[in-house]
């Protein structure tokens, strides 16, 4: 009996000896287990079928925020209506904003689409510029970069680990990535129809071209006189497909779809948006799978 | 031959000072490029330092079949809140400033001030919070909203329905927001265990805003919560509320009575939220219900007095399709039992038999998170004898820093 209660006293410990993250979003949760290997417990706040938007502070994520010894997040506001609680309420000062246990991928990179002016008005706005940015391979690169300092930094015992295992990634990665560029080639100059603007960095590092988007504004729903007009603007300067994330209803890009006789796909947009998304680079592999679908 | 060697090595030599030249010219670039974005990265906006500020503008057209002026919920002693049902006709509601910002790497501070539509200025919270505690510690001083419960420390402008259930009204007047402070603590577990304790001047019902030395208010709570499958989040909680009122006075029937005693409450707190797969954004389903348990001991205008009453409430909102949300709440109050030398004839408000219910159902759209606006009916038996329809238009907007809402 003593021994159990020894063992249930020293378990937390035994947990403790590990990095704890906290990750926002599925793609940091797998680049930080990319990284840090046996030596990080991760924990993923949400999953692809969440609209990383509209997450809540729930409970659990309050427990999990207050072991954390790092939060990996997106940062540019993305996280705005639930991290900010998670942060204030969970006790825990490692987690602060400007704390080494706070981490913003957006920090690593340079964002696209920064407004020029913000407003309202202009639907959900992201001051600081598109935060999807997780969809750009290079992108990936610098935040495993980045992130692997910043946990090397955290524990300092484990450091040359993580930096193998970075240096590691960093290789698979470049050959990957060499590889998906090649076979992006043919979605260079492709017009395709988004459902919201979380696929940006993707558009821009494989050349296709967005000729519209089902959300009216960012982050307002698709509404029937949007589709009927997006559908008009589509007879003018067609599109090869109508393309929205595993969390967006299907249901306006398959009206859409349907209607300008283009196919509706499905893009895993995170890690487990898909059966085969099941890593970062099945992440990618099944979304130019699916792409490249359509040029066949 | 040897001559046209010498062409090609020269040629090759130049073709290939020349990449050099356009390499460094290359790398000149890209080191002033990054130097640029480095520099506009860094420019500090002016505003960098101003706090978060959003405003919350509310307005209600209400019809009520009785006078909101009359509202009184029999059986119970008046809680001085603000708890009447909204004024008939058109009326401005509270207009809600938050101003709330990190004040150094220690503390937050945050306030949030009601501009009431009778043109007074109201503290509604106005608090700071540490941030550097660690080990699951954080206190709050100043005003604020009370943990205890659930829907306590929701904002109103949160709330599923325009107004606070009966049990708050009766035994909270409406919300407890006492001046004070609270240490909470949150264990080193994955389930949430959440344990904090507040103690206050009791400076508002069940409180009498005592004139002394000391604490008029004190308050354990404890809340537990997790994930149930991918979709569901819960958590439950228990609190208790002790305070020591000083001639606590209310008018019955005329009559002016007052209480000096101990009061304690106990709440039992649940709630469930649903989405499919945890996706809230199509349809999301949330059920609330709290359980209020309430004893007073002392003396009512100098002679024995003890009460035993409770009273509960339970709620679902569904949102059944993006934007546009509808739901059921029944409230309930128990009078309990009352024990006093006075007759049910002397004190009319404080001693009939009554149980107040009510029923409300509302559905509200939302055409983005920072609007909404709703219809919501009421049958409302509060008083004994009467049943009060309310209907009632209501618009909530926010303005400014996008807000956190708690869970």
């Amino acid at each position: 009996m003593k021994t159990f209660l020894l063992v249930l006293l020293l378990a937390p410990l035994q947990a403790l000896a590990n990095l704890n993250i906290l990750a926002c979003e599925p793609e940091w949760g797998a680049l930080a287990k990319e990284i840090g290997g046996d030596k990080a417990n991760v924990y993923v706040a949400t999953t692809a079928m969440q609209d990383p938007h509209r997450v809540e502070a729930r409970p659990s994520l309050m427990a999990r925020a207050r072991n954390a010894d790092l939060v990996v997040c997106t940062g540019a506001q993305l996280e705005i209506g639930w991290l900010p609680l998670l942060q204030t309420q969970s006790g825990n000062s490692k987690i602060q904003s400007g704390q080494p246990g706070y981490f913003e991928a957006a920090s690593a990179v340079s964002l696209i689409e920064k407004p020029s002016s913000v407003d309202r008005a202009q639907g959900d706005v992201h001051p600081a510029g598109n935060p999807h940015l997780h969809l750009d391979p290079r992108n990936i690169a610098e935040v495993a970069a980045a992130l692997a300092q910043r946990m090397a930094s955290l524990d300092g015992t484990q450091a040359p680990y993580y930096q193998s295992r970075q240096k590691d990634f960093d290789k698979r990665w470049t050959e990957a990535s060499t590889r998906w560029e090649q076979q992006a080639a043919p979605l260079k100059g492709m017009p395709i129809v988004v459902y919201h603007k979380d696929l940006s960095y993707l558009i821009a590092w494989t050349g296709m071209r967005e000729v519209g988007a089902l959300e009216p504004k960012p982050g307002i729903p698709p509404s029937t006189a949007h589709l009927a007009e997006l559908l008009e603007t589509l007879k003018q300067s067609p599109a090869r497909a109508v393309v929205r994330s595993a969390y967006n209803d299907p249901r306006a890009a398959e009206w859409l779809a349907e209607r300008a006789k283009i196919p509706a796909v499905m893009l895993p947009y995170t890690v487990g948006g898909t059966d085969r998304a099941k890593d970062l680079f099945g992440l990618y592999d099944d979304t130019l799978a699916r792409l490249l679908a359509v040029t066949k | 031959m040897h001559r046209m060697w010498v062409c090609a090595m020269a040629l090759t030599m130049a073709a290939a000072a020349q990449a050099q030249d356009s390499k460094s010219e290359i790398d000149a670039l890209k080191r002033r490029v990054d130097e640029l974005e480095a520099r506009s990265a860094q420019k500090p906006a002016t505003n960098a330092f101003n706090p978060d500020i959003s405003l919350i503008l509310q307005g209600t057209a209400a019809r009520a079949s009785q006078n909101p002026d009359d509202y009184q919920i029999t059986g119970f002693a008046p809680s001085g809140g603000d708890v009447a049902p909204p004024r008939r006709g058109f009326s401005l509601g509270e207009s809600e400033l938050v101003v709330s910002s990190n004040i150094d790497p220690y503390f937050r501070g945050q306030l949030v001030a009601a501009l009431t539509p009778d043109n007074d200025v109201e503290v509604e919270e106005a608090f700071f919070q540490t941030l550097a505690l660690g080990k699951g510690f954080t206190v709050k001083g100043g005003r604020f909203l009370s943990s205890i419960g659930y829907q306590n420390q929701i904002h109103q402008h949160a709330w599923d329905f325009q107004d606070a259930p009966l049990p708050y009204k009766a035994f909270l007047g409406g919300r407890l927001n006492d001046d004070g402070v609270q240490g909470k603590w949150i264990a080193p577990t994955d389930l949430l265990v959440e344990l904090g304790a507040e103690t206050g001047r009791g400076r508002q019902f069940p409180g009498s805003d005592p004139n002394k030395n000391g604490a008029g208010m004190w308050s354990l709570f404890g809340h537990v919560g997790g994930d149930a499958g991918t979709g569901g989040a819960w958590r439950a909680g228990l609190s208790y509320l002790k305070t020591s009122p000083e001639d606590r006075a209310f008018s019955d029937a005329g009559v002016l009575q007052s209480f000096t005693g101990d009061s304690r409450l106990w709440i039992a707190d649940a709630v469930f939220k649903w989405a499919p797969e945890g996706n809230s954004s199509v349809t999301n389903l949330k059920l609330q219900g709290e359980y209020f348990r309430r004893t007073e001991e002392g003396s009512l205008s100098s002679t024995d007095y003890s009460s035993r009453q409770s009273g509960w409430y339970a709620q679902a909102v569904y949102q059944f399709m993006p934007r546009w949300r509808a739901g059921y709440r029944y409230d309930r109050l128990d009078h309990g039992t009352v024990s006093s030398v006075f007759t049910e004839a002397q004190a009319p408000l404080l001693l009939t038999g009554y149980n107040p219910t009510r029923n409300t159902v509302m559905v509200d759209w939302s055409p983005t998170e920072f609007s909404r606006l709703r219809l919501q009916l009421a049958q409302d038996k509060s008083r004994a004898g009467v049943t009060d329809n309310q209907v009632l238009l209501q618009y909530i907007f926010s303005l400014g820093a996008h807000g956190a809402h708690t869970f």
